[in-house]
């Protein structure tokens, strides 16, 4: 089947499964899990439900350049994103990092006047064309970001909001909140006050509760934004082994600033760096993409080195 | 440089400095006293009026026919009723609009659009209201309302709760919408990673998040609705008195025209039997009407937000 079918806008009935708690038939008559709930109103073909191949890739992005209004802030960036692994994004401030990360789900949308131009495939289907709906590549693609940002709503209620608008039949959806917030290591720590505010957390709790609620929705690919920038090296450790354990079931984008970081736990790693061109524009390029361990020990860029080994290029 | 020997004395300001400074204080506290003072007064006085129209008026005058204060007739129900039908019109009108403008606005409109429709609204919040009166009786009334309802009266209920209405929408609606922008765009991004459309975004994180804000504006805007006089004197042509009715297409009274109408005076109305105190008595029952309302808005936003 074509895989492109299951990134189109749904069939209006299940479209209004958004806005209502009541789902369209099929999805609560599927079995109770996110992923089902997730995929089964969508015309799900072998490439999505897992018969994908061993290493697959998947993200093919080619001559992507993105603008913010008239202002380039990335140029150019081919890269290939394997299945199951941990793809490291490093660089200086400024240099397009979180901008890049965006175009995974197309969340640049959301920014007024941001544009992505070249293409990005995700499996083999260009996310930005015309009748892609942004909506089904965020279901699969999901997102953590830099600053926790739970709903001002319970511990239950966060993790449940995505499942709820896949139309996962309430009956399950404690299966399904149990679940993510185990993978994510906060179980043992919020059992017992699911229905409390999500804002009681300390910053570290907050960020796992939103990779649990990125993960509770069962996305082939989770984003990562600096994800340990506001915490503690004891939760830094928590995530950590959390992305360690996820990459067996997620492919895994991070972005990061702390490099040790990145020599951990990423399978590859992307070097960006931003040029200033003759009129003073900053735009960001990348500069060296290859597995971490070369990146580390041998990369082939100077200003790779340089960067790398605190000699900021 | 560090200095050899510090003394009190070197860390001190200059007396003219100290008196300047002590100077602007008293003004400032004076201003402040000012209002505090000028409040008091306003309470006093008509709590005075009240208490004198309360204390010499026979009780079954206060629940008779309807509002005529000069034959000593003080039906405060007439009043109420009308005041409650004509502040739920206008809520009715006003509320809907209202959010779905500040929603528009907050979540789906262009920054261009935004830009021209703002102020659109603002111009709408900046029409006086003498001129909604006048529009009710000129507009709304004959050019609407009589091709639904043949018998309805040239002055009338629901034109002034229209009319009101339409007064309090900008005010909703820019309380609103403040309360919608002031909700953090990572919570919108939270929702959009997640797969939400934007009206599911709007309705499950924006509308929740925003509540208390929501509640506010609508609070504001009922006591604005309640106190609104300009409006319904001329629209609802209830002036210095009238009759027990619950149609919306008749004319009657509020609270707030009747005290107009008694302010006016026409007919030497101050020493006539009671009813230039009534003025104070129905003054004394708005005031308090709209304190109890913005304490109870007060008590609910502070519940909302202390929710989560
Ligand atoms: N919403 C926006 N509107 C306009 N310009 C933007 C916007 N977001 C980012 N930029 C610009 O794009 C460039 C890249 O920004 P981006 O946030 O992607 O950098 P980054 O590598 O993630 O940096 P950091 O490490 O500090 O997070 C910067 O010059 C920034 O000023
Ligand atoms: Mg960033």
């Amino acid at each position: 089947m074509n895989p492109e079918k299951a990134l189109m806008t749904q069939e209006p009935d299940a479209r209004a499964s958004d806005v209502s708690d009541a789902p369209d038939a099929t999805a609560s008559d599927v079995p109770a899990t996110a992923a089902t709930g997730v995929h089964a109103r969508i015309d799900v073909s072998g490439v999505v439900s897992g018969q994908r191949p061993e290493a697959g890739t998947v993200f093919e992005c080619a001559e992507v350049d993105v603008y913010y209004g008239d202002f380039r802030a990335l140029r150019d960036v081919s890269l290939d994103v394997a299945e199951h692994g941990v793809t490291a994004l490093i660089g200086p401030s400024g240099c397009g990092k979180s901008t890049f990360l965006r175009c995974f789900n197309r969340m640049n949308d959301l920014i007024e006047g941001a544009r992505v131009e070249g293409t990005v495939n995700y499996y083999g289907v260009d996310l930005y064309q015309d009748e892609v709906d942004p909506v089904e590549v965020r279901r699969r693609v999901g997102m953590v970001f830099q600053k926790p940002n739970p709903f001002p709503k319970s511990i239950y209620d966060n993790i449940a909001y995505g499942p709820r608008l896949a139309g996962v039949k309430r009956s399950a959806l404690d299966d399904v909140v149990e679940g993510s917030l185990t993978r994510a290591a906060l179980w043992d720590e919020v059992k017992d006050r699911l229905k409390m505010s999500a804002y009681g957390l300390s910053g570290g709790q907050q960020q796992r509760l939103c990779i649990a609620r990125a993960i509770a929705v069962q996305p082939d690919v989770v984003l990562m934004d600096e994800p340990c920038s506001a915490l503690d090296p004891i939760a830094t450790g928590r995530i950590e082994e959390l992305i360690a354990e996820l990459k067996t079931e997620y492919t895994i984008i991070i972005v990061t600033h702390n490099m040790q970081q990145a020599a951990r736990i990423s399978d590859m790693t992307a070097f960006f760096s931003v040029q200033a061109n003759e009129m003073g524009h900053r735009t960001g390029e990348l500069v060296e993409y290859a597995p971490t361990s070369l990146i580390f020990t041998n990369p082939d860029d100077p200003r790779t080195e340089a960067y790398i080994t605190g000699r900021v290029g | 440089m560090t200095p050899d020997h510090l003394t009190a004395a070197d860390l001190q300001t200059s007396l003219g400095r100290r008196i300047r400074s002590q100077t602007v204080r008293w003004l400032f506290m004076g201003a402040a006293a000012v209002t505090v003072l000028v409040s008091a007064l306003i309470i006093w006085t008509v709590a005075s009026g009240a208490w004198t129209f309360i204390s010499q008026v026979e009780f079954t005058r206060l629940t008779d026919i309807g509002w005529f204060p000069r034959r000593g007739l003080f039906d405060l129900t007439t009043l109420l009723v009308n005041s409650a039908q004509i502040s739920v019109i206008a809520m009715a009108v006003a509320v809907p609009s209202g959010f779905g403008a500040a929603f528009y606005l907050s979540e789906y409109a262009h920054p261009r659009v935004r830009r021209v429709m703002k102020p659109t609204l603002e111009l709408l919040a900046s029409v006086p209201s003498v001129v909604l009166g006048v529009f009710a009786i000129s507009f709304i009334t004959p050019s609407i309302l009589t091709n639904f309802f043949s018998e309805i009266n040239f002055f009338n209920k629901l034109a002034a709760g229209i009319a009101v209405g339409l007064l309090v929408i900008p005010l909703i609606a820019s309380i609103s919408e403040d309360a919608l922008r002031a909700v953090p765009q990572a919570l919108r991004e939270a929702s959009a990673g997640l797969g939400a459309r934007r009206v599911t975004t709007s309705i499950r994180v924006v509308l929740p998040a925003a509540m208390s804000g929501l509640m506010a504006a609508t609070i504001v805007g009922f006591s604005r609705a309640i106190g609104e006089t300009m409006v319904v004197t001329i629209a609802s042509g209830g002036g210095d008195t009238s009759l027990y009715n619950l149609s919306l297409f008749e004319s009657g009274g509020t609270l707030t025209s009747a005290m107009a109408a008694l302010g006016l005076g026409t007919d030497q109305v101050a020493g006539n039997n009671l009813a230039f105190q009534s003025l104070f008595f129905l003054g004394a029952l708005l005031f308090a009407m709209t304190l109890v309302l913005n304490m109870v808005g007060d008590v609910i936003v502070r519940r909302l937000q202390n929710r989560y």
